[in-house]
């Protein structure tokens, strides 16, 4: 190379420091400090289970009795968290989309980063994000009658935690594929509706006619939002409880997997 | 700094194949800056995502910066910047995070990453726009951020994979300067791909005309100027009539092609210009025939294109602008695995 006259020390002496550990902070602290720094974005997040809560959840109460459950919260919380965990991480593809197109994800993909550590920092991000969430609305519904164990509101956090991070994962990874905005958005919408339909978010399916039952016992989140519920209930023993959770593994790996494969593709 | 051999991408599509970059290979040598030429959908940024490990090649090999493309790709990108097309940062960031972000991604600290970056500021002019966002700043600023991400781990070959498109004359001269600079201050070697001629002649050392998946030509901006054979004379008439009697005498030049005429104007080319435009002028003058103008010029890299593949580069595409009328119905099919790739 020919005279460097204010040339910096070469790119040598930055050493091979990179891990995937390190790789994945900066990409999650970059991904935070972008989501704290958009005010719109962070009332709008923080607002919807709120509002879940506030104008849904009133509805619920003079059901409860018809539900089986003393308390219409303990009914509806977990609900409305797996909910969060699913269709919250489910749209993190269309941020992805705006970066691809900024041509921040090639930028980042020349560098020598692990390709683990794009996806990871950013699904990181997403489930801090889940977790903040999930806690303002446990926290808001305690007022309104909320009665649940300790334990089982954490033990539901950490599964909604999972949760979100399978689904973040696979988003990111279509997101990756499709480009697209308008590809990206009728694939959602085509998934989230039979999904929450058939899952008894709102309302167990337990009141659902049995062809109903039937359809939504194939429906994995289904079982997640019962295991959901048998936590808050202070069941943890119940196979219910423990089969949402290994649902939630078993989806979680999937969702991984999923995703890594697709970041450490090329980007054609 | 590269050595390329047999480099090929063939996409596939709905079950066809498309063979976006054919065989290419090309040597480009420490300190140079290189140009890579050629129309939209030719192949460049096909052969530039290969080349920095974005795409892995179908076929053959090629050594970047030492480092093997296909074995040793981390090393690779350890080693080299790539400014993309589509840039490099995030419009609501702020513009120094995404230098100091970025060179966090090479293992460079933090302090380190921001003295380096603010370094970079200073020597591209963007001195105060560390906390502005890339989204409130012009388009050449935003070209000369993305080329301070490209650099701030100081990278021995950086890649400018069309870097003044869309910008301003005033803008593309400065960005020049700025490559140039490159080089003249911290010795980087330059890969670039244009489509635009005057770019190409005014900053390479040295180009690469590629067309069609191909390189179809190599060589200093002179040497493939002089490979047209000769310089270009235009004689503009008064009257239209006496058109084909010019162009006879313009044939008639020593070492002349069969001149086109178009209404008045009558082009030819002859080998040295100046001595063959002297006979014309003398012998025009002889014949008695009314000129409106007469002029000899050095042929222009679009000669050179023109005479490459048959076509003018400015017919097939201007800047943003893929699918041009002219395009061929080869080229065409050229264009889509470009739009698949981004």
């Amino acid at each position: 190379m020919s005279t460097a006259t204010t040339a910096p020390p070469s790119p040598a002496t930055t050493g091979p420091t990179s891990s995937v550990a390190r790789d994945t902070y900066t990409v999650f602290a970059r991904a935070m400090r972008m989501s704290l720094r958009n005010p719109a974005w962070l009332v709008i997040s923080l607002m919807q289970p709120v509002l879940y809560i506030v104008l849904f959840g009133p509805l619920l109460e003079p059901l409860s009795s018809q539900l089986g459950s003393g308390n219409a919260y303990q009914l509806f919380v977990p609900g409305i968290l797996v909910q969060l965990g699913i269709f919250g991480a489910l749209f993190v593809g269309f941020g992805l989309i705006a970066e691809y197109r900024a041509g921040v994800i090639e930028s980042q993909r020349v560098t020598p980063a692990s390709r683990t550590a794009l996806l990871l920092g950013r699904v990181m991000r997403d489930v801090v994000v889940l977790l903040v969430q999930g806690t303002l609305l446990v926290l808001v519904s305690i007022p309104l009658g909320l009665r649940a164990p300790v334990l089982g509101v954490v033990l539901t956090l950490v599964v909604i935690a999972l949760l979100g991070a399978a689904f973040a994962s696979v988003s990111y990874a279509l997101a990756l594929t499709l480009k697209s905005e308008d590809a990206f958005a009728p694939l959602l919408n085509a998934v989230v509706l039979p999904v929450l339909l058939l899952s008894g978010i709102l309302l167990p399916m337990t009141l659902a006619p049995g062809w109903l039952q039937a359809v939504s016992d194939v429906n994995p989140l289904k079982h997640v939002v019962e295991g959901a519920r048998s936590f808050f209930d202070g069941d943890y023993g119940s196979s219910t409880a423990w089969w949402g959770a290994g649902l939630t593994v078993a989806m979680g790996l999937l969702g991984w997997w999923f995703g890594v494969r697709r970041f450490r593709q090329e980007s054609s | 700094m590269i050595h390329a051999r047999g480099l090929a991408r063939t996409f596939r599509k709905k079950k066809q194949e498309v063979h976006a970059v054919v065989g290419v290979d090309l040597d480009v040598e420490a300190g140079e800056i290189v140009g890579f030429l050629g129309p939209n959908g030719a192949g460049k940024t096909t052969t530039l995502r290969m080349l920095t490990t974005l795409l892995a090649p179908t076929a053959g090999t090629a050594t970047v910066a030492g480092c093997d493309l296909v074995t040793d790709p981390v090393g690779v990108r350890r080693r080299i910047g790539y400014v993309s097309q589509s840039g490099a940062t995030y419009p609501d960031a702020r513009a120094g995070e995404e230098v100091v972000d970025h060179a966090r991604l090479y293992g460079i600290s933090t302090a380190e990453a921001t003295a380096r970056g603010k370094q970079l500021f200073r020597e591209l002019d963007l001195d105060g726009l560390w906390e502005r966002q890339p989204k409130s700043m012009s388009g050449g600023q935003r070209r000369r951020l993305d080329i301070a991400v490209g650099l701030v781990h100081v990278p021995g070959l950086v890649f400018l994979d069309e870097p003044t498109t869309g910008l301003d004359p005033q803008a593309r001269a400065n960005l020049w300067q700025h490559i140039r600079g490159l080089r003249e201050e911290r010795g980087t070697t330059v890969f670039l791909t244009t489509h635009y001629l005057d770019e190409a002649d005014a900053l390479c050392d040295r180009i690469l005309v590629i067309d069609a998946g191909r390189i179809v030509a190599e060589g200093t901006p002179d040497a493939l100027k002089s490979q047209v054979g000769g310089d270009v004379l235009t004689v503009t008439v008064e009257r239209a009539e006496t058109a084909g009697r010019v162009a006879a005498l313009m044939a008639a030049l020593p070492g002349a092609e069969v001149p086109q005429v178009l209404d008045t104007r009558v082009v030819g080319r002859a080998p040295q210009g100046g001595a063959a435009l002297m006979r014309l002028v003398r012998e025009l003058d002889a014949a008695g025939i009314p000129v409106a103008g007469i002029e000899s010029r050095r042929p222009s890299l679009d000669d050179v294109f023109l005479d490459l593949t048959g076509r003018s580069l400015r017919e097939s595409g201007g800047p943003g602008g893929p699918g041009a009328p002219a395009a061929p119905a080869g080229r065409a099919a050229a264009e889509q695995p470009q739009e698949m790739a981004r």
